[in-house]
């Protein structure tokens, strides 16, 4: 790894360990952090729009004569009067077009794809070949299908308020419940199994891409300055470590805990 | 053994953390433990569609995700992506998420350079080749509104794409001769972790008709199983366990089959840590009266 990359590598890597640093309480080094990742995203979002988007589907257009261009021009320019209180009336042109659009293309494809698509996959006839599937609850089996009808409908059933959920009705409405509460369980275990991923990550970053090259001798492009950027970093956490501790000493746990 | 409970009920929450922390630098250390990986119907699904394919067929990946979802999938984009130039599948790749033509042209970059090393797959020897751009793939690049471009997309490429990433016209791709609009590719793949999956299935799919698979972030894995059923997806990777079930069928270990072994340990904190907290809320509970709440 070239020195500016290995440079760049420990930028990253102090940010990661300044972002980590919240979980002990919000301090100095997590608002850089912060402020930084904000900032440069507005920046980055800014310039990626006008050379990917305005420069080859706007201008580069007009510049070949494409009139027909001026069209979207003047209704996206429209849009800027709704910071005038006297002419704001005439963002709502632009407005009322792109509304009109997006409500048009949007209604017939999203009933088609969440409801009349799910209403069919719902009702599918029963697999008897393959009643368990390949594995276990393989969603092309024909167990799954009766499994997933009946959940369906009791979860229906358990938000039909206009009957009390007594008897039968309030037995199924139950059991929809149950079918319910198996999704958000799923749902949970995912976002745990999410969050892990996310602090895998950065371990395997520290690892491999920062610790690993701040002491690879074999590197062609090594000096010594690798290891010296790497424990400047380290240094810099160390003291900030002994600061909350003098800190923690002076005031108590309660000024300086903050998270509990 | 009640006073122990309520000790640990009032535990600051930092110490999880730090446990957590510790359990997870620990057993990332364990090199040597390998962690048994099930492979699910939905994962092999999108194996199987790259595999069967013939050389030099096409396929569609868009890549709409920012760097806060590469922990989980940038190990799928790279397993896939392997996968395909290696079986000689070209790919046309987009990004509909502001920050994905950077996590796409790291990958195209990194996936060149190990395309370009003699690796033996499932048994089967690839030798190392050049991927060329044009040739083995079209990265178009980045335009926001994903719903408009997917429409237009649906279309013709050319609409939203005049240019290439690059810069070349797309008449100008010898990989894009053929390739009009995602109907003219033998299937699409998406990796993203947001609601770009529900554009994709609704102004995409319901409206093309074209194979679909989605790789997507743990957090929003399970709201789309009901599109597996229906048909509406072909395949389904979820989280970093669909691409460590990727990377093990294309027997290529990776980030996510190296990370598994810290999921499998942190999980089992994380239960203990549940099942110490329920069962010192009913203990305190009890030992409060049947008022029970705090």
């Amino acid at each position: 790894m070239e020195f500016w990359n290995f440079f760049w590598t420990t930028v990253a890597a102090f940010f990661t360990l300044a972002t980590f640093s919240f979980l002990y309480k919000d301090n100095p080094l997590y608002k850089i952090a912060e402020h930084l990742v904000v900032g440069v995203s507005a920046g980055f979002f800014v310039m990626v729009l006008w050379h990917t988007t305005l420069v080859p589907n706007l201008i580069d257009r007009l510049a070949d004569g494409r009139w027909i261009y001026l069209i979207p021009l003047v209704l996206g320019l429209m849009m800027w009067f709704r910071f005038s209180k006297k002419l704001s009336w005439m963002s709502r042109y632009p407005m009322a077009v792109y509304i009109g659009i997006g409500a048009g293309v949007a209604i017939p494809l999203e009933m088609a794809t969440k409801v009349i698509r799910q209403l069919n996959g719902m009702m599918r006839p029963i697999d008897w070949e393959n009643f368990f599937g390949a594995g276990w609850l393989d969603v092309t089996a024909g167990f799954s299908g009766i499994l997933l009808f009946v959940g369906a409908i009791a979860g229906l059933i358990y938000f039909f308020f206009s009957k009390a959920h007594t008897g039968v009705f309030g037995g199924v409405a139950k059991f929809g419940l149950w079918i319910l509460m198996l999704g958000f369980g799923a749902s949970f275990g995912f976002t745990v199994m999410a969050r892990i991923s996310l602090l895998i990550n950065r371990i395997q970053f520290l690892d491999n891409e920062w610790i690993s090259n701040a002491f690879d001798s074999s590197n062609e492009h090594y000096t010594v300055m690798y290891p010296i950027l790497f424990w400047l970093v380290i240094l810099g956490l160390v003291a900030y470590i002994v600061y909350e501790i003098i800190a923690y000493r002076r005031r108590g746990p309660e000024e300086t805990a903050g998270t509990t | 053994m009640k006073a122990t409970f309520e000790k640990l009920m009032l535990l600051d929450r930092r110490w999880v953390f730090l446990a957590l922390a510790v359990v997870g630098v620990a057993s990332y250390s364990l090199k040597d433990f390998q962690v048994p990986i099930l492979v699910t119907n939905e994962s092999r699904q999108i194996f199987a569609a790259i595999d069967e394919l013939e050389e030099g067929a096409t396929i569609f990946l868009s890549i709409d995700y920012d760097p806060n979802s590469l922990a989980e999938l940038h190990p799928m984009t790279y397993a896939i992506m392997e996968h395909a130039f290696r079986r000689g599948v070209r790919i046309v790749i987009t990004s509909l998420s502001t920050n994905g033509p950077g996590m796409a042209d790291e990958a195209i970059r990194a996936i060149a350079d190990s395309v370009r090393i003699d690796r033996e797959y499932n048994g089967v020897m690839y030798p190392g080749r050049e991927v060329v751009n044009g040739v083995d793939y079209a990265f178009l690049g980045y335009k926001p509104y994903p719903a408009i471009v997917i429409l237009a997309m649906g279309q013709d490429f050319r609409i939203p794409f005049p240019a290439d990433y690059y810069g070349t016209p797309l008449e100008e791709l010898p990989l894009m001769e053929n390739v009009r609009n995602l109907s003219s590719t033998e299937c699409v793949i998406v990796i993203t972790g947001t609601n770009i999956a529900d554009m994709w299935l609704a102004y995409g799919q319901a409206r093309q008709g074209f194979p679909l698979a989605f790789g997507l972030t743990g957090v929003s894995t399970a709201q789309y199983y009901p599109y597996l059923n229906s048909g509406q997806l072909f395949g389904l990777l979820g989280g970093m366990l669909g691409a460590a079930e990727y990377e093990q069928l294309a027997d290529n270990p990776g980030l996510a089959l190296d990370g598994m072994r810290v999921q499998l340990f942190l999980h089992w904190t994380i239960i203990i840590f549940i099942v110490i907290g329920n069962v010192g809320f009913f203990v305190t509970r009890k030992r409060r009266g049947a008022g029970g709440n705090v």
